[in-house]
């Protein structure tokens, strides 16, 4: 079986966010990035799922050279090559018209990625590639099991679990607990490097959405203490200035 | 300049950084990893965040005595134990600076770094570097993937930093089929858990040590309880008995009475190790301070905006900094001495113990400039939580805690002080150094009239570099006059060996931290490395400041009459720059802390 992976580079999570540009581009100065952490639980899952079923795994990842080292890693995690479609990854059509190519074209099964990407956290990928491809997506998957041609999955839906069954191919979003992170160990940090990377073109894709402008939140105001006797003042600010009564 | 610059590509020796000048070009920087061994470093941060930060107060409270084993066990399975192990053997091979980059970010474990640097360092090594091919292929594999865990007994009760006085004896069996060992070790690191032992004793009446490997379940051995210990108190640490042990007569490591010199090149590589933990220790100290003076809020504002915390996060950074160029400089210098001494077809394991040995100075100054930065950074770290860091539940009490063993082992600080000039001046007796003619220039420097060429030169460092350049003549002066008027008795007079050590620390601190910023500097520009730049300037004044007192108490303490006031007024002329605004510079470090939410340099 051939299983594929898509992975994001993206800040870390302990990121200061800027923007540049007035506040239409983000500020990668300064900034370490990882795989996607929603990605990397799907990879985890995939390294088991290629050791347990013999499978070949490739990563896939949408993005400039800049990806390299975060894909990389994956190799180091466990994937056997991995395929950078060299383009910058502007809406998650774009990059989902990119997967749906590479997936038809190197004939995969099983395509993992995270439920989200932790960048932009549009969700939409996994989605657009099903329906690009005319096969089922399924997300949150928080466990799937492979036997034969069947997929056995559990999803987190409002108040309970769905536990579903699919077939061969589809596609999944995934998230924790399907799998536990996985730390590169130093052979696989090693053996990364003569791991093939294929950087390939782009397909045409029109871009259907643009950023205007970025927003950070409000900085938190600082905490008001009112003393205990003073009850007045304390309704007051509610209704005045917080605006809640 | 340049084209000194150029010319000056070749061989670096150990100690010669104070007798001549060092160009940027010949230093490696951190900033200079490659890909791989940045993702070696995250694997060793991620391996601290998921295994070793949630359970440090397990760790510590020793009520689990399989859990520092287990942890050992999966830094074993990602290969974390192997990275100095050749291939052959079952490890990875990798380079000296590599291997420095791991104990780096290992550092910021706690007791898990003691328990992993005591296998991969003083348990491992000696088989390493002095087994035969036997050994070798006996241990190692099992070491490099931590089925086997090791220690290292070389401290007994009556004997410390003078280690060769030990008492433990070996006896040869009649049949002459094994040694016989019986003796008290102490401080023994993973002892309670280890199953091989590096330990030495002294065969009938030799003057000299020998090493043994021993191993667990040779007969005779038994422990004391967990010893109770100020910091690093998840480290198994016990007293270990040997009590008739029988060792196999193969298991002798090298050739008797070598286990002396075994124990001595192997704590070079300790040295400088222990130099790159405490780097990673203070870094983590100093994300957390950071962190906790933005968010600590007293008079309407975060602290991290008054200048007294200022200060101290500068101070902390400025000297981590120092110490972190310094690690990476002398480990370089390693790597490249040992492919010079593999082209002159020595073998690995002999250019491995040379090319450290080569550098043993530099060792032994990391490993005080290392430790001493790290204690000011754990200091100033529960200063900057207040009464916060006086409490057990927040971090700055384990980190206090946990660094001060690091002035005590592998040598004190005392003794590596000693131990620099001790080397420097034996290599400079042997004529590996020439001292001799560089003192000699300051001496006629200092009689001759002052140069009065004040012809400003604006490139970046020009003043820095001049005054290093000085710094070197104060520590040229001061040695030279005190061997010549003291001569052997110079070695009683520790009081002015540890003036004349910190004059060689503080110089080579400086300087290294000078030369990684220019690199850097030269990379991405001035306006990138502006934190760079600014945490060597402080570096250099910090250094002109400790060696102007070391200079001025060495100073008094042998020399009289003409001859002390002509060194004084050198030690004024060598230690002369045009004033710096100290704590705008300071301020402005902090800021870039402050605004990096920590340690603002990642690689």
């Amino acid at each position: 079986m051939k299983i594929l992976v898509c992975i994001t580079h993206v800040p870390d999570t302990t990121s200061r966010i800027a923007f540049t540009d007035n506040n239409t581009k983000f500020d990668a100065n300064g900034v370490q990035f990882i795989i996607g952490p929603y990605d990397d639980y799907a990879l985890a899952r995939a390294v088991e799922l290629k050791e347990q079923l013999g499978a070949s795994l490739t990563v896939l990842n949408v993005g400039g050279p800049e990806s390299d080292p975060t894909i990389r890693k994956a190799l180091a995690i466990g994937a056997d090559d991995a395929i950078r479609v060299n383009a910058e990854p502007t809406d998650s059509f774009f990059v989902a018209q990119q997967i749906a190519e590479q997936v038809k074209a190197g004939g995969y099964e099983l395509v993992l990625m995270g439920r989200e990407s932790i960048d932009f956290n549009g969700g939409m990928v996994h989605g657009m590639v099903g329906e690009l491809l005319g096969w089922p997506a399924l997300s949150p998957v928080m466990k799937l099991d492979v036997e034969g041609d069947s997929v056995k999955m559990a999803r987190e839906i409002e108040g309970g679990k769905e536990y579903l069954e699919a077939k061969l191919p589809l596609v999944a979003g995934c998230q924790e607990p399907i799998a536990e992170w996985k730390i590169p160990n130093m052979r696989g940090i090693m053996s990364a490097r003569t791991k093939p990377l294929n950087i390939v073109d782009p397909v045409d894709t029109a871009k259907m959405t643009s950023v205007e402008v970025f927003e950070l939140p409000p900085e938190k105001g600082a905490v008001k203490m009112i003393d205990a006797d003073n009850v007045a003042e304390l309704v007051d600010l509610l209704k005045n200035e917080a605006k809640v009564l | 300049m340049s084209v000194v610059a150029e010319e000056t590509k070749k061989a670096i020796t150990g100690g010669e950084f104070l007798i001549r000048e060092s160009f940027a070009h010949e230093i490696f920087t951190p900033e200079e990893f490659t890909e791989e061994q940045k993702m070696i470093a995250q694997t060793c941060r991620d391996f601290l965040e998921t295994e070793i930060y949630p359970q440090l107060d397990e760790l510590d409270s020793m009520q689990h005595p399989e859990l520092m084993p287990q942890k050992m066990d999966k830094s074993g399975e990602l290969g974390l134990l192997g990275t100095a192990v050749p291939e052959q053997y079952g490890g990875f091979g990798m380079d000296f600076n590599t291997s420095m980059l791991v104990a780096d970010v290992i550092g910021a474990g706690h007791s898990f770094a003691v328990a992993l640097s005591a296998h991969t360092g003083i348990g491992t090594l000696p088989i390493l570097y002095y087994g035969n091919e036997e050994q070798k292929a006996k241990y190692l594999p099992n070491l490099a993937s931590g089925v086997w865990k090791a220690s290292y007994c070389l401290t007994e009760p009556d004997s410390g930093s003078d280690a060769n006085s030990g008492k433990t004896k070996a006896v040869l069996s009649e049949d002459g089929k094994y040694y016989s060992i019986t003796g008290q070790k102490m401080w023994i690191t993973n002892g309670g858990f280890a199953d091989v032992f590096i330990v030495f004793a002294k065969i009938e009446d030799d003057k000299n040590l020998t090493a043994f490997i021993v191993e667990k379940d040779m007969g005779g051995i038994t422990m004391n309880e967990e010893e109770r210990k100020m910091g690093i108190k998840g480290s198994s640490t016990r007293q270990v008995f040997f009590n008739d042990t029988k060792v196999p007569v193969e298991n002798m490591l090298s050739d008797r009475e070598n286990g002396f010199k075994i124990a001595v090149n192997i704590l070079n590589i300790g040295r400088i190790k222990l130099g790159a933990s405490c780097v990673g220790a203070a870094k983590a100290v100093i994300d957390k301070a950071v962190v906790y003076s933005k968010e600590r809020k007293q008079f309407q504002t975060s602290i991290s905006n008054f200048g007294a915390i200022k200060h101290k996060i500068a101070e902390m950074a400025a000297r981590t900094f120092a110490a972190e160029a310094g690690n990476y400089r002398a480990g370089q210098n390693i790597d490249d001495a040992y492919a010079r001494l593999i082209a002159g077809g020595m073998s690995e394991a002999e250019a491995k113990l040379k090319s450290v040995e080569e550098f043993a100075i530099e060792c032994a100054i990391l490993k005080v400039y290392g430790s001493e930065a790290l204690d000011y950074t754990v200091d100033e770290g529960v200063q900057i939580y207040g009464g916060m860091g006086f409490y057990a539940e927040a971090p700055m009490d384990r980190s206090y805690r946990d660094s001060r063993i690091n002035r005590i082992f592998e040598g004190t600080n005392e003794i590596n002080r000693m131990l620099t000039l001790d080397m420097m001046l034996k290599r400079a007796l042997k004529g590996q150094l020439d001292l001799l003619g560089p003192a000699q220039a300051v001496a006629a420097e200092l009689t001759g009239i002052p140069d009065f060429n004040q012809e400003e030169d604006t490139a970046l460092f020009a003043a820095e570099k001049k005054i290093i350049a000085n710094l070197k003549k104060v520590g040229l002066m001061i040695a030279g006059a005190a061997v010549q008027k003291l001569q052997t008795k110079l070695s009683h007079e520790q009081e002015l060996l540890m003036h004349l050590a910190d004059i060689l620390i503080q110089v080579y601190g400086a300087e290294s931290a000078i030369l990684r910023a220019e690199k850097v500097a030269g990379v991405q520009g001035e306006a990138a490395a502006k934190l760079y730049i600014d945490m060597a300037q402080l570096t250099v004044h910090r250094a002109i400041s400790v060696i102007k007192d070391a200079g001025t108490e060495a100073i008094y303490a042998f020399a009289e009459g003409d001859e002390m006031r002509m060194m004084l007024l050198g030690l004024k002329r060598f230690t002369k720059i045009e004033p710096v605004n100290l704590k705008n510079l300071r301020r402005e470090i902090a800021d870039a802390l402050i605004e990096a939410n920590g340690w603002a340099i990642h690689f």
